[in-house]
């Protein structure tokens, strides 16, 4: 990840006015147990957000949500103020939202570069009889579509002798590159990063945060990431939510939400 | 480079495939034209195309498909219907034909051109495939294969039992263990004079175009879209629709393709053996089919067809005429042909144990089974609608 000269966030380039994902009181309970609890909030087109919380506070389960991976069982999730919380996930991908996963999820056995195909996916059209008999509109997308993948590779900071490597053989912040290039891959406006500095070293997570403001300038990008790393968190999220128990207990800037008692209770315990 | 050896690799794929087939060619001149190593070697051929299909499903997409023999069966009734006198009264007694050939043109029954089956035969299973998958859709992992193990088992009961279920004007669904027969041969008049009688080169060489045909597909849609797509719900589910891939039609695709091969390769069987019997599509069958990928190296698409190649000899010439009498030999009262699904079974076990990645494995398949990759959760509700 290339890296930039850091600016405080929410400067120009920052976000506009306009909302692109909201969710209005989202419940998932799974039998008994309520694992996110009637959650509002929302996210302006171009901001970089933040959602925190203890361990098991339900962050992961309420980005499976705005993926299609879980249907709320109670509320709505609107992008663009379209209803997608019963949109199967490869629609919602499809619709311009892509993630990644807490624990890494590529296909272990395919190269770096088929990886990063696979996120092309929903953005190709040819079908079974085309695969089989490869017009020439089939080819030129094929090869357009393996180009595309080199260059998201090279974007992300992977080195060119790995491209072909198999996914499982790649070293752990490479696989973390793979998989950001395969989420942006598939064209989203919206990317969703579920702990992507988990296992990072500081100067690792400070390229990344750098590289997480540079996708938002270049690629127009709005970032909802889920993270521990305080660090990260204020210096990159314009706005931060916190849940604990899955429910949102606060929400606002850096600041405020760094004052803010309940959250100071909730990741320390009650103070004497 | 690197692109330059990704296209030399597919280069190489295809010289393999034109020396092989080309020397393949050639080879039944050198027997006697109704020699039996000739019918072993078409046998073998047909083979390799279902074998190419299964391994659509399970080798590329990793769907456990343990009913794979309902396709057998789908493509030889195929045939059955529409290449023979089975329907011997429609058209008042005169039959409905169309380029069916000249001594078949005067029989009653729907007499089509082999060609035109074949066709039919592509459309009925790659429908009966997407069919099957339909309840498989929401399932994972062994429980797929428990419910393709009972469509299997419930075509071949329809089957066995087809000549007592009447379809309009006292005609049969089938004619369970008496048969269907004789079937049309293939006719293709200024190619060849497909008469087993005379000559099984025509035969020969007409599966021979058909495993060329599958190999092309195999090799192209491994390589596409669609193939990357089956690899990735292999590997991960949930990761797969997260990236857009739709899991429904990937995987209908995946048993729709799968499933032509095999009406595909059960028409032309029909045709050959010139008989279409329940008594062919018994669940061992599919174990039979399945064996040859897994000995061959699930997802290879080389090593599978070697497996069925070997496989198939081992069913039509090693155990029958060349280890037949060991047992009596050794002063046993038994043929070795009455252990032959036993055998299979030891050569599964053994393959299991020595080399479970398969004799030619897929460079994917080799790692997951030697370093563990791959997940799987249920806990997803990526399958509801």
């Amino acid at each position: 990840m290339s890296t930039s000269t850091t600016e405080p966030a929410a400067k120009p380039g920052g976000p506009s006015g306009k909302t692109m994902l909201s969710t209005e009181q989202v419940t998932k309970s799974f039998g008994g147990l309520v694992a996110v609890n009637n959650v509002s909030f929302s996210i302006p087109e171009r901001s970089i957000v933040s959602i925190i919380g203890p361990n098991g506070a339900g962050k992961t389960t309420f980005f499976n949500m705005l993926t299609g991976l879980y249907k709320p069982s109670v509320g709505r999730i609107l992008l663009d103020g379209e209803d997608i919380s019963r949109t199967r996930p490869d629609r919602i991908t499809t619709l311009g939202i892509a993630r990644t996963f807490q624990n890494i999820r590529l296909f272990a056995t395919m190269s770096a570069v088929e990886n990063v195909m696979v996120g092309q996916h929903a953005r190709m059209k040819a079908g079974l009889i085309g695969s089989i008999v490869r017009p020439p509109g089939v080819r030129r997308e094929e090869r357009e579509v393996r180009e595309k993948a080199r260059d998201m590779l090279s974007y992300v900071g992977l080195a060119k002798k790995n491209h072909d490597e198999l996914a499982v053989n790649l070293s752990y912040g490479d696989q973390r590159r793979v998989e950001i290039a395969r989420a942006l891959a598939s064209e989203p406006r919206l990317l969703l990063l579920d702990e992507p500095t988990a296992g990072m070293n500081p100067q690792e997570s400070d390229r990344l945060t750098a590289f997480m403001r540079q996708l938002r300038e270049e690629r127009n990008l709005t970032i909802l990431l889920i993270e521990h790393d305080m660090k990260v968190i204020m210096g990159v999220s314009e706005r931060i939510t916190v849940l604990d128990h899955g429910e949102k207990i606060a929400e606002g800037d850096p600041v405020e939400v760094r004052a803010n008692p309940v959250v100071v209770e909730a990741y320390l315990g009650k103070q004497g | 480079m690197t692109e330059l050896r990704t296209r030399l690799k597919g280069r190489e794929n295809l010289l393999g495939a034109i020396v092989a087939l080309t020397i393949a060619a050639f080879l039944p001149l050198f027997f006697d034209p109704l020699s039996n190593i000739v019918d072993n070697c078409i046998l073998a051929a047909a083979y390799v195309v279902m074998a190419l299909g299964l391994n659509i499903v399970v080798g590329f997409a990793g769907l456990l498909d343990l009913g794979y023999v309902a396709f057998y069966a789908f493509g030889a009734y195929t045939v059955g219907w529409f290449a023979s006198d089975h329907f011997s009264a429609i058209n008042g007694q005169k039959g409905i034909h169309v380029l069916a050939g000249e001594f078949a043109d005067k029989l009653p029954g729907i007499h089509l051109n082999f060609l035109l089956v074949m066709v039919a035969a592509l459309a009925i299973t790659g429908l009966a495939g997407m069919l099957i998958g339909l309840p498989t859709l929401r399932l994972r992992g062994d429980y797929i294969a428990i419910v393709t193990l009972a469509f299997g088992e419930i075509v071949y009961r329809f089957a066995v039992n087809g000549d007592e279920i009447n379809i309009a004007n006292g005609y049969h669904l089938t004619n369970g263990r008496q048969a269907i027969s004789p079937i049309d041969s293939i006719d293709l008049p200024g190619l060849a004079n497909f008469d087993s009688a005379i000559s099984l080169r025509p035969y020969y060489w007409f599966v021979l175009v058909l495993v060329a045909l599958v190999l092309l597909v195999n090799f192209r849609l491994r390589d596409s879209r669609q193939g990357r797509a089956w690899i990735a719900i292999r590997e991960d589910e949930v990761a797969a629709a997260s990236m857009g891939v739709p899991l429904v039609k990937t995987k209908l695709m995946a048993y729709a393709t799968g499933a032509a091969f095999g009406g595909l390769s059960g028409t032309f069987l029909g045709s050959y053996l010139t008989s279409v019997n329940a008594n062919n599509f018994q669940f061992g069958f599919s174990i039979f089919i399945l064996a040859m990928i897994i000995l061959g190296g699930l997802g290879s698409i080389w090593g599978v067809a070697f497996g069925a190649i070997l496989l198939s000899f081992i069913n039509t010439y090693f155990i029958p005429d060349v280890f037949n009498s060991v047992p009596r030999k050794l002063g046993l009262d038994f043929d070795l042909t009455i252990l032959n699904f036993g055998i299979f079974g030891f050569l599964i076990l053994i393959v299991m144990v020595l080399r479970p990645q398969g004799l030619f494995p897929e460079r994917r398949r080799a790692l997951e089974l030697t370093e563990g990759v791959g997940v799987a959760d249920s806990t997803f509700e990526v399958n509801a609608p």
